[in-house]
């Protein structure tokens, strides 16, 4: 074998390991960080998570305020943002192709997906929490409902892409006006693809922490008010890992293991909707 | 009854009910047409607000406060130069390890990963996409933290702290906490980010392409390099954009590990601070008026520099699909 040849198959060889050692790195920080939530939380996931209030610290507690607040502030968040963003996909998909707004809207909505969501909680205490001068359940959800609104857009768009003309035409072609083809006949045939949609947004709005630290701050206490600060799972977490108490600590991880099994379980729900509408 | 006069009255039904149809539809076009707008709205109402907030404390400082590293709540003045300086160096470290890892995952599942395999493969990187970012705090801080003091800082130091020059950047105290750290854990969370844009764009090369290079004798490393690369080099720096944006505005990863010390140092080894981590820890707390203000004045900085940065990243993305159409 010629030397240039031994050099190319040499060459080859490495990159490929290392491409191999790069997949291996990225399995290994997966499986290291899941490792580290089930070896820490599991042991202080007990039912009195889920009966007792956020305690002082030394003393024994749990965290069903700061669930409660989670699941009230992110169910109306995904109330807001699921008509919002699933109509200004509707346009996007149907009358979005001239013009400027359409091409616009698309290319703000892609920025505002990835946008720094500090920024957002920094906007809502502007513009909201400033004014009404304290914080509040409501402005955390209107904080998470703002990132929402951009992921139920973009898979609205895109599922509505999908669906083909011939359909639309046959709709059309029995007299059915314009909003009646698209609420009716092509948003239905994507339902599950919506659906998905709803659920990313969910799953990406169950873990966010940092829009919340100056919106619906935190609440020691069972609160269902939903104009006064608000209990909630990410700033418990935070404000606990960050304590140098050790069952709060504790407290920290087992609230850690629940929300990543939650959010994972939503991505993966979604996976497998989304899965069965293809097919 | 005549069956004129019944045709008659069927017709101006007829014509009653399209008059009506042609209304509903341009309600219905014109209230989407709304909701679009509203989400275009939203971004000028985050720039107005935030511009609105930030002008007292622009106004005191003036140009001053980009280039002023300090940052006294006591005296109340104010600078953002650290915070910017943290911002921009965790990324680029978090670019540097990031980048070629990404790119070896997604030329490991394009070219190498056996079919059975790709599906699980893809959806497990999407998943470490999934986990919340506290969570990758937490585990940094906790678990990563103190293995990197223990033998990873004092060998660093050890080896590249020695050499003249670039030492100084691996030397000081080895903590765990500190700068690196912070763009290290930063790295393995933009990973997801960056390999899936890059595993899409790889997959949109012509399969002609590829097996044309390979019939002429290439060895896969030279076809991802002379015919993958090139074909979709404006999507992978798209990718990498994307991937940039993320790090620049992450917050609660960074607020675990970076160790908000309002400091410019050389050495990585050195706590530092991002500006979204100084939001997180001292925003809800900010009582003077002044304070608030040079708060979201760096709000203000974030927002405008992850813009232009996610707009590149765009217009990059968008550029490749182009292209892709014109090929068919």
């Amino acid at each position: 074998m010629s030397m240039i040849y031994r050099r190319r198959l040499f060459i080859n060889r490495l990159s490929l390991v290392m491409a191999m050692a790069a997949m291996a790195i990225g399995m290994m920080f997966l499986a290291w960080i899941l490792y580290t939530l089930l070896s820490r939380g599991l042991g202080g996931l007990a039912l009195s998570i889920f009966t007792q209030m956020t305690p002082p610290p030394g003393s024994e507690g749990g965290l069903a305020n700061a669930i409660f607040g989670s699941l009230l502030m992110v169910g109306f968040a995904t109330l807001i943002a699921t008509p919002i963003g699933i109509l200004a996909g509707v346009y996007l998909a149907e009358f979005g192709g001239r013009g400027w707004v359409g091409p616009t809207t698309r290319f703000i909505n892609d920025i505002l997906l990835s946008a720094p969501s500090i920024v957002i909680g920094l906007f809502i205490y502007t513009v909201y929490v400033a004014n009404v001068k304290h914080f509040s359940g409501w402005a955390g959800t209107f904080a998470l409902s703002l990132l929402a609104i951009p992921v139920v857009v973009r898979t609205t768009e895109n599922m509505l892409r999908l669906v083909p003309a011939s359909l639309r035409e046959a709709a059309a072609a029995l007299g059915a006006p314009q909003w009646k083809v698209t609420m009716s006949v092509a948003l239905r045939a994507v339902q599950g693809g919506v659906i998905t949609g709803i659920l990313l947004a969910l799953a990406r709005i169950s873990g966010e922490t940092a829009p919340l630290l100056f919106t619906a701050l935190n609440n020691q206490f069972w609160s269902t008010d939903m104009n006064a600060p608000m209990a909630n799972l990410p700033v418990v977490i935070f404000q606990f890992a960050m304590s140098p108490f050790e069952n709060w600590q504790s407290l920290a991880w087992a609230g850690a293991l629940l929300i990543t099994a939650s959010v994972l379980g939503l991505n993966i729900l979604a996976r497998t909707i989304f899965a069965q509408q293809k097919n | 009854m005549s069956t004129s006069e019944e045709q008659a009255r069927t017709a101006a039904r007829l014509a009653g009910k399209l008059r009506q149809q042609k209304w509903q539809d341009l309600l219905f076009r014109y209230s989407t047409l709304g909701f679009a707008l509203l989400v275009l709205a939203l971004l000028g109402a985050i720039i107005t607000s935030l511009l609105l907030g930030a002008y007292p404390a622009l106004a005191e400082f003036g140009f001053g406060f980009f280039t002023s590293t300090e940052w006294n709540p006591v005296t109340n003045r104010y600078g953002a130069a650290n915070a910017i300086y943290g911002t921009v160096v965790t990324s680029f470290i978090a670019l540097l390890i990031g980048v070629p890892v990404s790119f070896g995952i997604a030329v490991f599942l394009t070219e190498l990963c056996p079919a059975w395999l790709k599906r699980p493969l893809g959806t497990a990187v999407e998943l470490l996409a999934g986990i919340p970012s506290i969570i990758y705090g937490m585990w940094g801080l906790f678990v990563f933290a103190p293995i990197f003091a223990d033998y990873i800082q004092p060998a660093l130091s050890k080896t590249i702290g020695q050499l003249p020059v670039v030492g100084v950047v691996f030397q000081g105290p080895a903590m765990g906490i500190g700068m690196l750290s912070a763009g290290i854990i930063l790295a393995v969370m933009i990973i997801p980010f960056i390999a899936s844009v890059m595993r899409d764009v790889f997959e949109v090369v012509p399969p002609v392409l590829k097996e044309s290079a390979y019939g002429l004798g290439s060895t896969t490393w030279e076809v991802v390099r002379n015919i993958v690369l090139p074909y979709t080099k404006v999507g992978v720096i798209g990718g990498i954009m994307l991937g940039l944006g993320r790090a620049l505005g992450e917050t609660m990863a960074v607020t675990f590990v970076i160790g908000n010390a309002h400091r410019m140092s050389p050495s990585m080894f050195d706590p530092g601070n991002s500006i979204a981590s100084t939001l997180a820890n001292e925003f809800a707390e900010a009582s003077k008026d002044l304070h608030v203000a040079s708060l979201v004045s760096l709000g203000l900085v974030l927002f405008l520099i992850t813009f232009v940065v996610l707009s590149l990243a765009k217009l990059l993305l968008l550029q490749l699909n182009k292209r892709e159409g014109l090929k068919t």
